[in-house]
């Protein structure tokens, strides 16, 4: 999975004229020591004519490229929009969604699903608040998206809920603002906002399942729908990271006994498919674990998709790590730093920041393999489609569901991508 | 440490260095081999509550499933018989699929650096879309949607040059059977190799000794091809005849046939991975930096032997390891065949462990052949790419 693209020299070429704002932008000439006005660049604009002659119709070649390409497109175009606009039945998605989305969850406990994603959308509204950028442009998408969807013609009940989220957001954005602004305070704050984060994973998953005595566990598990791939992702991503940075510390150990068995480990997983992996896990673990110990399928989905994602963000790692300079650990070490403090505060941060593209990669990876799930009788998203199409009054819509499902994965792999090429950009990897 | 020892007299053995590091690997291999033997202990107890051992006698016996593609096989073949069908299977669409998945992203990576825009967008636009839905969600499209809604039955089967026929039980196409005459034919072939690999030597000599580059490669290619074709005319009688496949009462006979299932988890890989290896190409082009090109033009360099001297060497050496982790992928991705209904290694292996319950030992064979494979592939590509290597020295 190769994600890194060239780095782009123009913003670098740009920038220190703009950062200095105030006056004119001048540059020193080291021929005669004197200063002069730079001049602006000279108009990139060129007359369309021009452009299509240099870009489309270059050569013989390119122009029958051109041509072909232009077909291509048109027939596909053309096809595409006739077929959704006349024959294809749209009305499957919308009477089909909640089964689609949440599967068999009890309608009665839906405020849980939303509960959830309220948390989230308001701790989005805090960090947007704290930190700008990129998370306010996420928090800015999700609530146009969610505020978009309220306009559909949903029932009342669920567009009411999906404006909740925009309404979660601001609640985040605004309660920060009556708090003090004290640097103190902004350092609790911020430590805070980490907790929470790291709060809502674990609260989110027992509010989803419910917990004894509080809330009813909801039966069924296995039959959540895109709630399951989301699910999955999240815990695969969240365990699957740490434990690939260890995989990668231990596959770079000076003790060859941990190094012989983290190779090992991730040379074995990296050697077969996920699927036989799910295989494994729900023929051969009653096998390997005594009686009294049955994890469910989901749970065994997911502890599979970690522990075989483990071994992939580990490589990633351990390339981040191998572009760490000897002369890092060494300066750690002649500040006084031990082993442990070493990696932790000088190896990782830069190792990881090097290789976020390969992660975010990984992530992507993982949420796309979710859909194997359905494997092991799993009803996600794509297998609880076939349920769909199995009900006589939706046969044959098999091009529309299909087309939603790609659509949805589309949407948030994307916005995965083109995040991590942000964080990229602000961190400036690549550029130092 | 040894020096502080001497002067500071001794260091206590909890805190020695090399004593700790022993410790600790003895106490992690400890945990290590406690945890795999707890869960051995298990597997033994359970599988002796069930009244099962571990034995490989089941592969003897008969399969008694039939699996519709692959090599000639029964239903009254023995297991193992199958299992080595599904390896065929799945090592046949794995080939093939690698084959045309180079070709897809090496065009679209090509294409992606375009100077045409409208090429550009096109390969930008098929990258990021293949590349951001799961694959699984592309076979389902292609097997379910494509080829067994959207086809036609087999006796409206669409016909395309060649001729060949699409329907829902998918390809058929002419292929190419041995006539009696081949055996004659089979001897020019054999001496054009032959001639072949002479011009090659020779060539490779005289350049050398020259010292300059030339295309040895390419004059052997064509000695081989005119006696090749030589013999075609001189042998009596046509060597090679054609199967064309003919649409009988049910089905069409003769011919090749490509299932549905295998057309689906072609077309569906190809396309995938192809997208992959594109952005892989695309970065091992931009990778050489273009003084490149322009210190070869000014050393008076014909563009071709720029492509082959200066950018290929190097643009290949930074493709190689990730291309191949994609075949690998490739490989490993066959695996979804199971959910399309292609026999492939890992459907007949659990259609084995169905039939039988041997669970242990299928998965020992199904991880043991996927790691196999891995392993041979990646062998073969470390040479290459270690040849490469060389070139570029």
């Amino acid at each position: 999975m190769n994600r890194d693209r060239p780095s782009d020299s123009e913003g670098r070429h740009v920038d220190p004229s703009r950062r200095d704002g105030s006056g004119a932008p001048s540059s020193w000439d080291t021929q005669t020591g004197a200063t002069h006005a730079v001049l602006p660049p000279p108009s990139e604009r060129i007359p369309v004519l021009r452009w299509l002659r240099q870009n489309l119709f270059s050569s013989w070649l390119s122009a029958i490229l051109t041509i072909v390409s232009a077909a291509l497109i048109v027939a596909l175009v053309v096809g595409l929009l006739r077929w959704a606009i006349t024959s294809a039945r749209w009305e499957v998605i919308p009477a089909n969604l909640k089964l689609l989305l949440v599967g068999t969850y009890p309608r009665a406990e839906l405020w849980r699903v939303w509960t959830t994603l309220y948390t989230i959308a308001f701790l989005v509204g805090v960090s947007s608040r704290l930190h700008g950028g990129l998370i306010r442009r996420i928090a800015w998408a999700g609530s146009i998206f969610a505020a978009a969807m309220a306009i559909l013609p949903f029932p009342l009940a669920t567009r009411g809920w999906l404006l909740g989220v925009p309404a979660s957001v601001g609640l985040g954005l605004g309660c920060l603002a009556c708090l003090a602004r004290g640097a103190r305070s902004r350092r609790w704050i911020r430590r805070g906002e980490i907790a929470a984060w790291i709060l809502s994973f674990p609260t989110g998953l027992i509010l989803l399942n419910g917990v004894g005595g509080f809330l009813p566990v909801i039966a069924g598990r296995n039959q959540w729908g895109f709630l399951l791939n989301l699910l999955g992702a999240v815990v695969g991503i969240g365990l699957s990271l740490p434990l690939g940075v260890l995989l990668a510390l231990g596959r770079r150990s000076k003790l060859p006994a941990v190094r012989l068995v983290c190779t090992a480990y991730i040379e074995l997983i990296r050697g077969v498919p996920l699927i036989s992996l799910l295989f494994m896990a729900s023929i051969m673990l009653q096998l390997l674990l005594p009686a009294s110990i049955r994890p469910d399928l989901v749970i065994r989905a997911m502890m599979t998709i970690t522990l075989f994602s483990a071994a992939y963000m580990a490589e990633n790692v351990r390339g981040g790590l191998q572009a760490i300079p000897k002369g890092q650990y060494e300066a750690a070490y002649a500040v006084g730093l031990n082993g442990v403090l070493t990696t932790v505060l000088i190896i990782l941060p830069q190792a990881l920041r090097a290789v976020i593209p390969a992660i975010v990669g990984q992530f992507i990876a993982l949420f796309k393999d979710t859909t194997l799930f359905g494997f092991i009788a799993i009803l996600e998203l794509l297998n609880i489609s076939r349920s769909v199409l199995g009900n006589l009054e939706w046969r044959g819509t098999i091009f529309e569901l299909y087309v939603f499902i790609g659509v949805v994965f589309w949407i948030l792999c994307y916005s995965m991508s083109y995040v991590s090429r942000r964080i990229e950009k602000t961190l400036g990897v690549g550029e130092r | 440490m040894s020096a502080g020892r001497d002067r500071l007299g001794t260091v206590p053995v909890w805190r020695d260095v090399r004593v700790l590091r022993i410790v600790s690997q003895i106490v992690f291999l400890a945990a290590i081999a406690a945890g795999i033997w707890w869960l051995l202990n298990n597997l033994s107890t359970n599988l002796e509550e069930s009244g099962l051992n571990i034995a490989f006698r089941f592969l003897r016996e008969t399969a008694g499933f039939p699996i519709s593609e692959g090599i000639s096989y029964e239903p009254t073949n023995v297991n193992g018989y199958a299992f080595l069908v599904g390896i065929f299977n799945t090592l046949r669409v794995a080939v093939v699929g690698i084959v045309l998945t180079t070709i897809i992203g090496t065009l679209v990576g090509v294409a992606r650096l375009s100077s045409n825009w409208l090429v550009r967008k096109l390969a930008t636009l098929y990258v990021e879309t293949v590349r951001n839905i799961p694959l699984l969600v592309q076979l389902f499209f292609w097997y379910f949607a494509v080829m067994l809604t959207a086809l036609p039955l087999v006796k409206n089967a669409i016909r395309l040059p060649g001729p060949i026929y699409l329907s829902r039980r998918g390809l058929y196409m002419p292929w190419p059977t041995l006539t009696e005459s081949f055996g004659t034919w089979a001897w020019y072939i054999l001496g054009g190799a032959v001639l072949g690999a002479a011009i090659y030597a020779v060539r490779r000599i005289q350049l050398k000794r020259a010292d300059r580059p030339g295309f040895p490669l390419a004059w052997a290619a064509l000695g081989f091809v005119v006696v090749v074709i030589a013999g075609w005319f001189l042998t009596p009688g046509s060597p090679l005849g054609v199967d064309i496949p003919v649409l009988k009462k049910f089905n069409f006979e003769g011919g090749m046939w490509l299932s549905a299932s295998f057309s689906a988890l072609l077309i569906g890989l190809a396309t995938y991975t192809g997208a992959f290896i594109a952005e892989i190409v695309r970065a091992g082009i931009l990778a050489v930096g273009k003084g490149q090109t322009e210190a070869a033009r000014a050393l008076g360099l014909r563009r071709s032997l720029v492509l082959r001297l200066v950018i290929l060497p190097q643009a290949l050496r930074v493709i190689i390891p990730p291309l191949t982790s994609q075949y690998l992928n490739l490989t490993k991705n066959s695996s979804l065949a199971i959910l399309i209904g292609y026999y492939d290694l890992l459907n007949v292996g659990t259609t084995i462990f169905n039939q039988t319950g041997r669970a242990v030992e299928m998965i020992l064979l199904i991880m043991g052949s996927y790691l196999s494979m891995s392993l041979v592939t990646s062998l073969v590509m470390n040479w290459y790419n270690r040849r490469i290597k060389l070139v570029e020295r």
